[in-house]
Order: structure tokens, then C-alpha cells, then sequence
């Protein structure tokens, strides 16, 4: 969780709105840390997290958050936070064997082109499931995907991932008045490229996906070039409720360190300063 | 990975589970200590070497166990094939297992040309007494007597090197010894000795690799490289090297069509590969013809799922063979990606220009120097028309030179 960043965001984890679709996304760069603030800031909030990560480990995510000051195993424990490891689960599919093991979620990779049902009854189910079993202790559910961008690499089309993520934000979003955060990961500069056919779909999504959401923080490259004091720059178009109905569009730079990130009004870095 | 390092300490870290700090024991010293790997300075991971010194300085210290390095290949598949024989002879001189697998040549072809390692630590790294300008600014021969205000600067270092020495050299020239190769165990993977199989249970990749897939994963099932193996020998590293995926010759239509119709069976080989390497003490290097692939966000996929990424681009047969970069460098090196593994930051290269040369006892990256232009006519080109310049220049007469103001 980064201090900064809830500061700009206006939230806390005491005092955050609910039913808020939220898209990460970036260009060429790595909005990953941007996922690990949303998976600090939730569990610190006590919501009932659901994490869909395809991109890497559980290791991985463990160990950031450990540095964070969030531990993800004790909370996979207390059953606060539901995990999908989808590298591990699609061991399982991409070499099979005779004997079946995992989940069904990653179901999809048998068949790509038939669409993320399987994913979303997963999701569905563990939210349901926690939110009847436990005591009504917990906050709202959240889910939290990375990255949508692996789902398109494994042959999912674009219309099942905007499906899926309309199925999520209904069910969670308006139904059960929790939060969602997705990250999508895009690449190259050019939007009129001349082999429009040949594009993964990518910005297609991104599109749809950026209609949808009501907040939007997309991590771009520096455009005058590669530095190494600041990252990269995030914008922010804020159409959250609470800003009165209009959209706020900003951008910062940032830079990221071992315990967090920083993030800072253009031009005034603290290595230019 | 720290996958493997986590995993293999679970009990030391269970007992350090209550623990809110991130502090952790060091006690996975002594269940790890596998030759020829170091652990990280930055974030304790485990670091094997890549056969080419400057190359792991480029990539943060080595490669890290459970990660893939992926290498775009140059045009010609030279400079890609030699750094795929460094990193399998580092392999065998660090008694680490090998598994080659190709589609063109047979992996033994690949195994006997393996270069031949320098085993005595004659050559030494010069950038190491560079400092030592800088602590002794008196009494010093260079002494500057004009720009005495840079006297004590450091030095540019233009050879990329770290202070420790991890990694060996190897001389291009000879192939490694019969007897050093014996030592190592090698699995192959050739293709055509693969036939197409059509078993009950489909794998949603494509033929040739579902079954490399599967061989590899039977590999490291059996040689007990998994992480969930219990430990009862001594650990070692299986270096994977993959030797240009994605070409015609795997069956995949990836770098002929401008539409492939598997346009994804690359990267769910590779997504499945990262699933296998997370979970084991294995290291893979893939080459990858894609300056055939058209589509841009493929490549860019193709990169994203692979952990390291470099990209060669070399100037033989380019034109700008002929220009004034040539003659140092014998091509570009790109860093596409660096991962950040178990940690928020990556080690990002200071210099994002480098380019490579291949001599005979060293395969060096080095930060990108335009030589000074000492011509009589001072040509304010940029670098891709210095070619043009230099052929322009080559063919009209040289007696005009003098003739210019």
C-alpha cells in the first residue's frame, strides 16, 4: 500500500467507496506494483479478496507484499484472501496426464475460444462461498486479476475477456457493492498500425475495458526518454462518483523503490529538485 | 527463483511465519549451496551465470534460477548461437545437467561445438583498477596539465563488469575437450525423432510442443529438479536451452503468415513453460527468430511471458557495415525487458545503448561510443546515416577533401 497514491486517490483503508471497477493498465512498461498496492490496501481494509493471478507465483506476490507489511499466507490461512495460482493450475491441462488435480478455473485452456465461463463460476464461488461461511466480520468482496493481457497470449478472444469482466462487475460490482481491479498490459506506440488484423486485440480491450471502468491508471514510459531516477508516468482519469460527477484527469510521475513507490507532480523528482 | 528458495525453506520460514517484519533468516545458506550459483546482493535470489560475464552484468548479476531468458535472434543466427553454446558450456563447467532442444541441427551437433573454457584466471577484467585513478590524484604519471578539473573524475566505464568474478571465460576458437563433455549429463530433444502423436488426451498446445513440454517436464520430474522433491541428494540446476522456437521447423506458422492460424501456440508453450520453471531449479534460454514475426503485438507477448529479454541485432550484412561503428562492434544489444522478481524494483541497465563484439577469448557488451570523427570533413550525420555518408564518401574522390572548406 503506498501512502502517496491513497493520498491522490482519496482513499484509505478505513474510508474507501465501494462497487468500483478499477483498470491498470500500461504501455510498455509495468504497472504490476500498482497491483500490489490494490492487494496491501484491500486486505489491510479486511475485504474478502479474490486474486486471479496468472502472471507469476504465489512466492512472488508473497514476497512484495511481505515487504509491503501485508502477509498473504496468513491471510490465505484466515481465508481473507482466495488465491489462484494460475501457473500451477495449468500444469495440469497444458501437460496432461491421466490423473486430474487443481481446480476446474483454468478449464478455458483446453478450449480457448469457447470463452472464461469456467473462470468466472470460480470467481463466483469463492466469493459467495466466503461471504456465507464466514462471520459478517469481512468487508466487501474485491476481486483482483493479473493480467488479462496472459489471458489474450493463451488464445482467449477479445469478446470472452470483455464478457468476463462485464459477468465480474455485475456480479460484484453492483450486486454484492464490492470492488474490482484488473490489469492489463498493452504494447506499441502506434494506434493507426497498418496491420490491424494482425493486432492481438490488446488495444481493442483496452478500449472496452476503459469505457467500463470508473477509474482508470495507465503507466506509460517517460515519452522524452529512458531515466532512471523516474519510472514512468501514471495518468489518472478518475470517474468515480464522488468527484461530482465529472472526470479528473491527471498525471504523475513515479518512481519505485524496494518498500513501495513514490509518485510526484511532473518535473518536480527529487533528483531534479 | 525465489521459488525454489522459498519452497525448499518452508520449514525455517514457517517458523519465522508470526515474524511481521520482512526480515527473514539467513539459514537458506546451508540448504542451498549448489555450485556454479551465487545468491543476489539485491533480493536474495538464486543467480546462475549465463556464460557471457557482461551479459550478467547487463541482467542484474546472472540469471535466476526459475526464470527464461529469451533472445531474439539477428538475422544470420550467429552471435544467438553463440551465446546459447556459452550458456550450455558454462553449464557443463559448473557441473550443472543440460537439456538441448532443436528443430535444425541435432543437439549433439550443437553439444560438440561448445567452446573451450579458460580454466586458469589468467584473464582478468581491466575495468577493475579504473577506480584507483580517482583515490591517487597526485604523484601520478597521467596527471592532466589542461583539463586538470576532470583529473579526479572516474573514468567512463565502458566495459560493463562487476567487481566480484562469477562466470568463466571461454575461447571461441576450440571446442570444449571430450573429456570435459563426457562429464555432463545432456538430455536432447530433436524434433524429427518425435513423431506426431495423437494421444487421447489433447493438449490444447501444438504437437511438437506439447511434446517438448513434455519432455522437458519429464526431465526434471525424474532427475528430481521439481522443488516439491524431497530432498534427499544433493541439489543442482538443469539449464534448458531451446534453440530458435517459432521457426518454421517446429511446425508453427508463426514467422511465415502474415495471420497464423497458431498464432498462440507459441505462447501457451511458453506460459506452460514458465509453469514448469517456477516450480523447479531450472534455468531456460530461448531464441527466437522474431524478426520474421510480423505482428508486433506478438513479439511484444512473446516477450512479456519470457522473463529476460535481449535482442540482438548484428551489422553483418546490414548496411551499416560500412559505417563507423563497425568497425569496433560487431553489432547492437537490446534489453527489452528485466524482470522484478520478488521484489518491486527490477535492475534496470544504467545505459540503454550496448552494443556486443565478439573476440576471441571474450564475448563483450560494452556501452555504445560513437569514435570521434577525425575525418577533414566534419559530417554532422546521425548514426543510420553514417553508412550512407561513409559509402558516399568512399566513392567520389578523395583528392575533393582538400578541396572543401
Amino acid at each position: 500500500m503506498f501512502a502517496e497514491l491513497n493520498s491522490i486517490l482519496n482513499v484509505s483503508p478505513e474510508h474507501f467507496s465501494t462497487g468500483e471497477f478499477v483498470l491498470l493498465s500500461d504501455r510498455q512498461s509495468d504497472a504490476s506494483f500498482l497491483l500490489h498496492h490494490f492487494l496491501g490496501f484491500y486486505l489491510r481494509a479486511g475485504c474478502q479478496v479474490c486474486f486471479v493471478a496468472l502472471a507469476q507465483s504465489f512466492s512472488h506476490y508473497s514476497a512484495v507484499s511481505q515487504r509491503l507489511g501485508v502477509n498473504l499466507s496468513q491471510a490465505k490461512e484466515k481465508g481473507q484472501l482466495v488465491f489462484l495460482e494460475g501457473l500451477q493450475e495449468s500444469l495440469s491441462i497444458l501437460n496432461p496426464h491421466d490423473a486430474r488435480t487443481g481446480s476446474e478455473a483454468m478449464d478455458f485452456l483446453r478450449n480457448p475460444g469457447a470463452g472464461l465461463q469456467c473462470l468466472f463460476q470460480f470467481v463466483s464461488s469463492s466469493v459467495d462461498h466466503s461471504r456465507g461461511a464466514e462471520d459478517g466480520g469481512r468487508g466487501p468482496p474485491v476481486l483482483l486479476v493479473d493480467d488479462l493481457s496472459m489471458l489474450l497470449s493463451l488464445g482467449v478472444g477479445v469478446d470472452a475477456v470483455l464478457d468476463f469482466s462485464h459477468y465480474c462487475r455485475t456480479a460484484i460490482c453492483s450486486q454484492l457493492k464490492g470492488n474490482v481491479v484488473m490489469l492489463l498490459r498493452c504494447d506499441g506506440e502506434d494506434d493507426d498500425d497498418d496491420d490491424v488484423g494482425s493486432d492481438d486485440g490488446s488495444e481493442r480491450l483496452l478500449r472496452g475495458l476503459t469505457h467500463q471502468c470508473s477509474l482508470a491508471l495507465h503507466v506509460q514510459s517517460l515519452p522524452t526518454g529512458y531515466c532512471r531516477d523516474i519510472h514512468g508516468q501514471v495518468e489518472m482519469c478518475d470517474r468515480r462518483r464522488q468527484a461530482g460527477g465529472q472526470q479528473r484527469k491527471m498525471t504523475f510521475h513515479f518512481k519505485v523503490h524496494d518498500k513501495g513507490a513514490s509518485f510526484f507532480a511532473p518535473g518536480t523528482s527529487s533528483a531534479v529538485l | 527463483m525465489a521459488a525454489s528458495v522459498n519452497d525448499t525453506c518452508k520449514q525455517s520460514v514457517e517458523r519465522t511465519s508470526l515474524n511481521p517484519t520482512s526480515f527473514q533468516k539467513k539459514t537458506r545458506n546451508k540448504l542451498l549451496s549448489i555450485p556454479g550459483t551465487r545468491l543476489s546482493v539485491q533480493n536474495g535470489q538464486l543467480l546462475v551465470s549465463t556464460g557471457v560475464t557482461s551479459l550478467d552484468y547487463v541482467l542484474g548479476g546472472g540469471l535466476a534460477v526459475g526464470t527464461v531468458l529469451l533472445i531474439e535472434e539477428d538475422r544470420y543466427d550467429s552471435y544467438t548461437r553463440m551465446i546459447l553454446k556459452y550458456f550450455l558450456a558454462e553449464g557443463v563447467v559448473c557441473q550443472h545437467e543440460l537439456f538441448i532442444a532443436a528443430a535444425q541441427d541435432h543437439p549433439n551437433d550443437i553439444f560438440q561445438e561448445l567452446p573451450d573454457p579458460i580454466l586458469d584466471d589468467v584473464v582478468m577484467h581491466k575495468p577493475a583498477d579504473q577506480p584507483r585513478l580517482s583515490s591517487e590524484p597526485h604523484g601520478n604519471l597521467d596527471a592532466m596539465k589542461i583539463a586538470w578539473r576532470y583529473q579526479n573524475l572516474p573514468k567512463v566505464q565502458s566495459g560493463l563488469a562487476s567487481s566480484s568474478r562469477f562466470g568463466h571465460y571461454y575461447d571461441v576458437s576450440k571446442t570444449m575437450e571430450p573429456e570435459i563433455r563426457q562429464a555432463a549429463k545432456c538430455h536432447h530433444f530433436y524434433l524429427p525423432e518425435h513423431p506426431r502423436q495423437s494421444s487421447a488426451t489433447r493438449s490444447p498446445v501444438l504437437d511438437s510442443y506439447a511434446a517438448l513440454l513434455k519432455s522437458i517436464e519429464e526431465v526434471i520430474r525424474r532427475e528430481g529438479f521439481s522443488v516439491a522433491a524431497p530432498l534427499t541428494k544433493s541439489r543442482n540446476i538443469l539449464r534448458i536451452g531451446l534453440h530458435s522456437l517459432g521457426s518454421p521447423l517446429w511446425g508453427d506458422d508463426l514467422c511465415c503468415q502474415d495471420n497464423p492460424k497458431h498464432s498462440h501456440a507459441l505462447t501457451t508453450f511458453l506460459y506452460g513453460l514458465r509453469a514448469l520453471l517456477r516450480s523447479s531449479l531450472s534455468v531456460a534460454v530461448v531464441t527466437v527468430p522474431s524478426h520474421l514475426i510480423q505482428s508486433r503485438s506478438l513479439r511484444g507477448s512473446i516477450t512479456r511471458l519470457c522473463d529476460n529479454a535481449i535482442a540482438l541485432e548484428s551489422f553483418k550484412g546490414s548496411e551499416r557495415e560500412t559505417g563507423p561503428l563497425c568497425k569496433d562492434y560487431h553489432g547492437l544489444l537490446h534489453v527489452r525487458q528485466v524482470p522484478h522478481l520478488n521484489c518491486l524494483t527490477s535492475q534496470l541497465p544504467d545505459h540503454k545503448d550496448l552494443a556486443f563484439k565478439l573476440k576471441r577469448k571474450q564475448f563483450s557488451i560494452e556501452r555504445l561510443h560513437l569514435p570521434p570523427d577525425l575525418s577533414e570533413t566534419v559530417s554532422r550525420v546521425s548514426r543510420a546515416d553514417a553508412a550512407g555518408a561513409a559509402a558516399l564518401a568512399s566513392a567520389c574522390d578523395s583528392g575533393n577533401k582538400h578541396l572543401d572548406f
